[in-house]
């Protein structure tokens, strides 16, 4: 160290930036994507509640369970379903991309940029083919 | 905790880490997370195959022995999986002692609550009364 800053005449004297900071960087797909896959993940931290929530509710009785399938059906019920059907197919495709990543393979830019988009667009498509898929199943909207 | 004067530089390097337990935790992570692609597969399989249905379907299948055993091996992997993943969380932005601990505390009361509470729905699906 001391070596470079004699090659280089940088001393430590003068006060400059120590490390880059976030904001310097242009903003990436990868990056966003490397947040998003902490996000999601927290999400369905909390989000098992609610199949817990259902598990017990089918456990306790006709009641119970009418309840949730009140809230599950309704307007806000749905938009937090979809979300969490989302967060479950992204967090598992970038989860997939690690696995890949672990193996050494899918580093070079290209590669990384493939598997990134393919994480976004599969999980928006195989969200949107399961709630058609879903609501067919239930036989329409209720 | 005390460190013993006579530990050898191998043994120091030994179980660094955070958490004092080397990679064992990032390959817990990785176990949990390919066992998690098929199961949450079954997931999705599962939950879909009974949109719509009656109470009494619903517990039929849920209680029957695949489909039950399938949901306790989701639930137990993704307790453990979510327990490692914010725990990690916590480790990287919470650095107060006193936050940390708490919040590493809760991570375990939550996982041990809601995996135990779905655990049991199963097996009282499953085996009645
Ligand atoms: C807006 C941009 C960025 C975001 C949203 C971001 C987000 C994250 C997240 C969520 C993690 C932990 C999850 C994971 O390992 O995948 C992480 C880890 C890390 N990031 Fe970033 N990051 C950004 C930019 C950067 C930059 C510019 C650097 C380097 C100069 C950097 C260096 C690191 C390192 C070294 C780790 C590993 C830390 C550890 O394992 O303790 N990140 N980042
Ligand atoms: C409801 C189910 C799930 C929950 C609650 C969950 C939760 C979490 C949490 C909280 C983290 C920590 C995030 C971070 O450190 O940035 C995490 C990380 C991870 N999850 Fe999941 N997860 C679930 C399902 C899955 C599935 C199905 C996969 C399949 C591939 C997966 C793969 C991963 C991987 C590879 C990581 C580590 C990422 C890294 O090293 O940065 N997860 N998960």
């Amino acid at each position: 160290m001391a070596e470079l800053e004699a090659r280089t005449g940088m001393g430590a004297k003068r006060a400059r930036p120590i490390s880059p900071h976030l904001q310097i960087y242009r903003p990436m797909l990868t990056m966003m994507m490397s947040i998003v896959h902490r996000i999601t993940g927290a999400a369905l931290y909390f989000g098992m509640l609610l199949i817990a929530w259902w598990l017990i509710a089918a456990a306790t009785g006709p009641n119970a369970y009418a309840t949730v399938e009140w809230f599950m059906g309704s307007i806000v019920g749905q938009l937090i379903l979809f979300g969490y059907t989302w967060a479950l197919l992204h967090h598992m495709l970038g989860g997939i991309r690690h696995l890949v990543w672990d193996t050494l393979h899918g580093f070079d830019p290209a590669d990384r940029e493939w598997m990134t988009v393919a994480t976004l667009v599969g999980s928006i498509a195989l969200t949107l083919a399961l709630w058609v898929v879903g609501y067919l199943a239930m036989g329409g909207p209720r | 905790m005390t460190e013993p004067m006579f530990r050898t530089p191998m043994s120091r390097v030994r179980g660094l880490g955070a958490a004092r337990s080397g990679t064992s935790h990032f390959w817990h992570q990785r176990v949990t997370s390919v066992a998690g692609v098929l199961l949450t597969v079954a997931l999705i399989v599962i939950v879909i195959s009974l949109l719509g249905r009656s109470h009494a379907a619903v517990v039929q299948i849920l209680g029957s022995p695949l489909i039950a055993i399938l949901m306790l091996l989701f639930i137990i992997n993704t307790a453990y999986h979510m327990w490692l993943g914010m725990q990690e969380i916590i480790l990287d932005y919470v650095h107060e002692d006193k936050w940390k601990f708490l919040a590493l505390m809760s991570n375990t009361f939550f996982v041990s609550v809601v995996g135990l509470a779905s655990a049991f729905a199963i097996l009282k699906l499953s085996f009645g009364v």
